[in-house]
C-alpha cells in the first residue's frame, strides 16, 4: 500500500515534467497567467496613490500567485483531449489522483516561479519581509490551493481549451476583486467581509500582509487553517469530478 | 491453454444505443486474436473497456488475471495499448515521448533507455529520435505510438486499427513486428475492419457487428462455415456433358465455363472424392482441380448480415 503510494507519487512527477515541457509555453498560459495580472496591477497602481508600498507589493504577490497558479492547470485536460493524447495517458497504470497531482505540481511550480518576480522587485524597492518562513510556507500552500482550484475549473468535459479559459475567467476575476487585494479588509463593509471570507485568496493576501507589513486582519493560524481547508476541498473535489468526466472527453 | 483475457457479458450502453451487447470470449496466451467488424460495430468501445479506459454497464473482463475494474493499475502494468485515435505529444521529441511512457510505467531509467533504443531502431525511428513529433508523418507517428506501447515490455498488447490509413511501408513494418510477438510469448488483441489483415495475421478472429459477436474461430474454419459458398472448379482431358456429371453425389449446382465446370457443394471433401471416382470409372484424366473457398470477406458479409 505504502510502496504503491510512493510509486504513484513518482509517476506523477513524469506527468509534471511533461506538463512543464508542453504547457508552460502555450498562448493562454502566457496571456492569462502573465500579462493579465500585470495589466490589472498597473491599472490599480495608477488608480490608487495613497496606499503603502507594503500593501501594494503584498497585493501584487497575491494576485500574481493566484493568476499564475490557475493559468496552467485548467487547460491541460481539454488540451490533451483535443490533441488526442489523453487516451494514451489514461491507458497507463496511473490513477486519476496521480494524474491530477502531477498537473497540480506543474501548475504550482509555474505559480511559485513567477510569483518570485514581484517579491524580488519588492525587496529591491525596499520592502522588508518580517517573517520569511511564514511567507514561503504561505506561498507554497496557497499555490497548491490555487492550482487545485484551476483543476477543479477544468472538470466540465469540454474539449475546447477556450471554453475552459472562459469558465475560469468568470471565476478568477471576481475572486481577485472580492479578496481584499485592492482594498484593505478592515475598510470593507460587513457584506464585503462576508463575501471576501469565501475566497481563499483573501487569506493568502492577509497572510502576505502579515509577513511584509506586520499587520493582518485575521490571525495567522486562522489564515493557514482556511487555506488548508480550501486546498483539501478543491483537490479532493477535482479528483472526484475528473474521475467522472475524464471518460466523456474521449 | 492459459487465458490472458476473459470476457463475460461485457456490455456498454450509450444513451439508448447498445454499443457492445453482452459479449463473451477468451484470448489465449501467445495468439494473435483479431476483432473484425465494420465501422460502428463496437470494436473501439470493447477495446476501451478491456484497457480500463471506460467502464462497462454490465459484465466484467479479466486482463492477465486481474479484474480490470477492481484492480486497474495491476492489470494495466503489463499491457501495451495502441488506441485508435491517439497521438504522441507533438511538442516533445520521439525520445521524450518514450521516456514519459517509461516514467508512467515506472520503468527504471537504464532499462528504459535500452528498450527505447531497441524499439526506435526496430521501427525505423532511431535517426529521428530527437526531432519533435510535430514534423512526423502519420506513419511515423503510428510507429512511435507502437514503440511507446512496448516500453513496459508488455505480455499482452491491444491495438485498435493500428494500420488504418497508413502508408504501405509503415503498415508492413507494423504487421511484421506483430508477427514476431507470439514467438516471444506475447499475446495480441488486434481490432481491424480489414479482412486481409485479419486473415494474414490472426490465429483466431471474432466477427463483431452491432455490438454482438457473430462468430469466433480460425480464419480457415470461418471460411468453411459457409459451405454453401464453397465450389470446386474441374476440367477433364476429354469432353463430357454436364448431364453425365450431374449424376454424381454431393453436387448442388453445375455451371460450365469453357472447358471447366464450376460445381458448388455443401461438402467439398466428399465431392472431390466422388469426382475422382467418376474420373477413374470413365478413364478420364483430371487436368485441373481447384477448390474455391469463400474469402473471409464473403464470410464476413454473410455473418454480419445475419446478425
Ligand atoms: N462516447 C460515445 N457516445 C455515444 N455513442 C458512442 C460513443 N462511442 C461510440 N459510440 C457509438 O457506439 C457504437 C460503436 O462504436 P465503436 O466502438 O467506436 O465502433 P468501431 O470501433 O467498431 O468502429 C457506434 O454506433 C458509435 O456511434
Ligand atoms: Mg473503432
Amino acid at each position: 500500500m505504502y510502496t504503491q503510494f510512493l510509486d504513484q507519487l513518482k509517476r506523477s512527477l513524469g506527468v509534471t515534467k511533461k506538463d512543464i515541457r508542453i504547457y508552460y509555453f502555450k498562448g493562454p498560459v502566457i496571456s492569462f497567467g502573465l500579462l493579465m495580472p500585470l495589466f490589472l496591477f498597473l491599472a490599480f497602481l495608477i488608480g490608487s496613490r495613497n496606499l503603502s508600498t507594503d500593501f501594494l507589493i503584498s497585493g501584487l504577490i497575491g494576485m500574481t500567485l493566484f493568476f499564475t497558479a490557475t493559468a496552467v492547470s485548467p487547460i491541460i485536460a481539454p488540451w490533451e483531449a483535443q490533441l488526442q493524447t489523453l487516451e494514451r495517458l489514461i491507458s497507463a497504470p496511473i490513477s486519476v489522483a496521480t494524474l491530477i497531482f502531477g498537473d497540480m505540481l506543474a501548475s504550482l511550480i509555474f505559480g511559485i516561479g513567477i510569483s518570485l518576480v514581484p517579491l524580488i522587485i519588492g525587496l529591491f524597492i525596499g520592502i522588508n519581509v518580517i517573517y520569511p518562513i511564514i511567507l514561503i510556507s504561505g506561498i507554497i500552500l496557497a499555490g497548491v490551493c490555487f492550482s487545485s482550484l484551476g483543476l477543479l475549473l477544468s472538470t466540465p468535459p469540454t474539449n475546447a481549451p477556450s471554453n475552459i479559459m472562459m469558465i475560469s475567467s468568470l471565476v478568477r476575476f471576481p475572486v481577485v476583486f472580492i479578496s481584499g487585494i485592492f482594498i484593505p479588509l478592515g475598510n470593507m463593509s460587513f457584506w464585503g467581509k462576508i463575501v471576501a471570507s469565501l475566497s481563499p485568496l483573501t487569506y493568502f493576501a492577509d497572510l502576505t500582509r502579515y509577513c511584509i507589513g506586520g499587520t493582518s486582519y485575521y490571525s495567522i493560524l486562522f489564515d493557514f487553517m482556511a487555506l488548508i481547508t480550501f486546498t483539501v476541498l478543491f483537490f479532493v473535489l477535482a479528483v472526484k469530478l475528473h474521475q467522472r468526466t475524464i471518460y466523456k472527453r474521449l | 491453454m492459459e487465458n490472458v483475457v476473459e470476457v463475460q457479458n461485457l456490455t456498454k450502453i450509450y444513451d439508448s444505443l447498445v454499443a457492445v451487447d453482452h459479449i463473451n470470449f477468451n484470448v489465449e496466451k501467445g495468439e494473435i486474436f483479431g476483432f473484425l467488424g465494420p465501422n460502428g460495430a463496437g470494436k473501439t468501445t470493447t477495446t476501451r473497456m478491456l484497457t480500463g479506459i471506460i467502464r462497462p454497464n454490465e459484465g466484467n473482463a479479466k486482463i492477465l488475471g486481474y479484474d480490470i475494474q477492481k484492480e486497474p493499475l495491476k492489470a494495466k502494468q503489463n499491457i501495451g495499448v495502441v488506441p485508435e485515435t491517439s497521438n504522441a505529444y507533438v511538442d516533445l521529441s520521439a525520445w521524450q515521448n518514450m521516456m514519459l511512457m517509461a516514467e508512467l510505467y515506472g520503468i527504471p531509467k537504464k532499462e528504459a533507455v535500452k528498450r527505447a533504443e531497441k524499439f526506435l531502431e526496430r521501427l525505423g525511428l532511431y535517426e529521428r529520435q530527437n526531432s519533435k513529433v510535430k514534423g512526423f508523418s502519420k506513419g511515423m507517428k503510428q510507429r512511435l505510438i507502437l514503440c511507446m506501447a512496448l516500453i513496459n515490455d508488455p505480455i499482452l498488447i491491444f491495438l485498435d486499427e493500428p494500420t488504418s490509413g497508413l502508408d504501405v511501408q509503415s503498415s508492413r513494418v507494423i504487421r511484421d513486428i506483430l508477427l514476431e510477438f507470439p514467438k516471444e510469448g506475447k499475446t495480441i488483441f488486434l481490432t481491424t475492419h480489414n479482412m486481409d489483415e485479419a486473415n494474414h495475421l490472426c490465429d483466431r478472429v471474432a466477427i463483431i457487428n452491432h455490438g454482438k459477436i457473430a462468430a469466433i474461430d480460425r480464419p480457415a474454419t470461418l471460411k468453411n462455415m459457409i459451405k454453401r459458398l464453397n465450389s470446386v472448379e474441374i476440367s477433364f482431358d476429354s469432353i463430357i456433358k454436364t448431364e453425365t456429371l450431374s449424376e454424381i453425389p454431393y453436387i448442388r449446382n453445375i455451371t460450365k465455363e469453357g472447358d471447366k465446370f464450376i460445381i458448388s457443394t455443401e461438402d467439398v471433401d466428399n465431392l472431390i472424392h466422388s469426382l475422382a471416382d467418376f474420373a477413374e470409372s470413365r478413364k478420364l484424366k483430371i487436368i485441373n482441380l481447384n477448390t474455391m473457398a469463400p474469402s473471409l470477406e464473403e464470410v464476413f458479409i454473410k455473418l454480419t448480415r445475419e446478425t
